[in-house]
């Protein structure tokens, strides 16, 4: 996992699906929304994750990402599907990227086109909560003293538990 | 019958390693895996609370029953990362 960046071919590789991309290379927000936009928007929505520099005060070096990567681009597609259906945007494109980033770097980016902007920003709140929430990707943060997985979110009450007991 | 588990993020570094290929009984569960599982390994207890199965690459509960090249997948709470 830690080599994804350094082989070229790895690198390369990426699953899609209509609205959903997972990639290994940087994140092109600017040609993302370029490929949205249409006559018909009166609004686009962006909204990128973007490594930070610390966590509660340990600085930051670097974040590993890893996905169950089937299940998550069928997880980012079927996101996008409810939004699409329950709210009143025109279209969305949903992007994640995977192995090692360095500070600044984009890891996840959400463009929603639509009529108005009130549904536009709506979509793109639900839709980055509801990733971070249901779509398994697992970052590594790497401190200047060791690494840790990061603490994830809880899983939405809809989603089962392996075991009943809290 | 024979399945597949795959296991992620801080999981991996818990079960040693990032899949397994496990003998069940026929009709086993996801419940009947997981309490495998915590047999082999019981630091897994504590975090069977917070952590989601899927079966074929869909959310599943303990109850949902598996079959012979089913792909199980232990997922810890995905990477959050605080909303505020």
């Amino acid at each position: 996992m830690n080599d994804d960046a350094a082989d070229p071919v790895e690198r390369g590789r990426q699953t899609t699906s209509a609205r959903a991309w997972i990639i290994r290379s940087p994140i092109d927000t600017s040609s993302v929304l370029e490929g949205i936009k249409r006559g018909e928007d009166g609004a686009a929505v962006v909204f990128e994750g973007v490594v930070r520099n610390e966590t509660r005060g340990r600085k930051t070096l670097y974040l590993d990402y890893e996905a169950y990567e089937e299940m998550a681009l069928r997880q980012m597609e079927s996101l996008a599907a409810q939004a699409l259906t329950q709210l009143q945007i025109r279209e969305v494109a949903l992007v994640h990227r995977l192995g090692r980033l360095q500070i600044g770097e984009t890891s996840v980016l959400i463009v929603v086109a639509a009529a108005h902007r009130a549904p536009a920003f709506d979509a793109c709140r639900w839709l980055i909560d509801m990733l971070k929430r249901t779509v398994p990707i697992w970052k590594k943060e790497y401190f200047e003293d060791g690494a840790v997985w990061a603490d994830g979110e809880p899983f939405p009450a809809e989603i089962p538990r392996g075991s009943l007991s809290t | 019958m024979r399945v597949r588990v795959l296991f992620f993020g801080m999981l991996k570094d818990l079960m040693g390693g990032s899949s397994d290929s496990l003998d069940l009984p026929e009709e086993a569960s996801v419940g009947d895996l997981l309490e495998l599982y915590e047999r082999k390994v019981p630091a897994l207890r504590k975090s069977l609370a917070s952590i989601a199965v899927a079966v074929n690459q869909q959310y599943a509960g303990a109850g949902t029953k598996l079959k012979s090249d089913d792909e199980i997948a232990l997922l810890p709470p995905v990477s959050g990362g605080r909303g505020e």
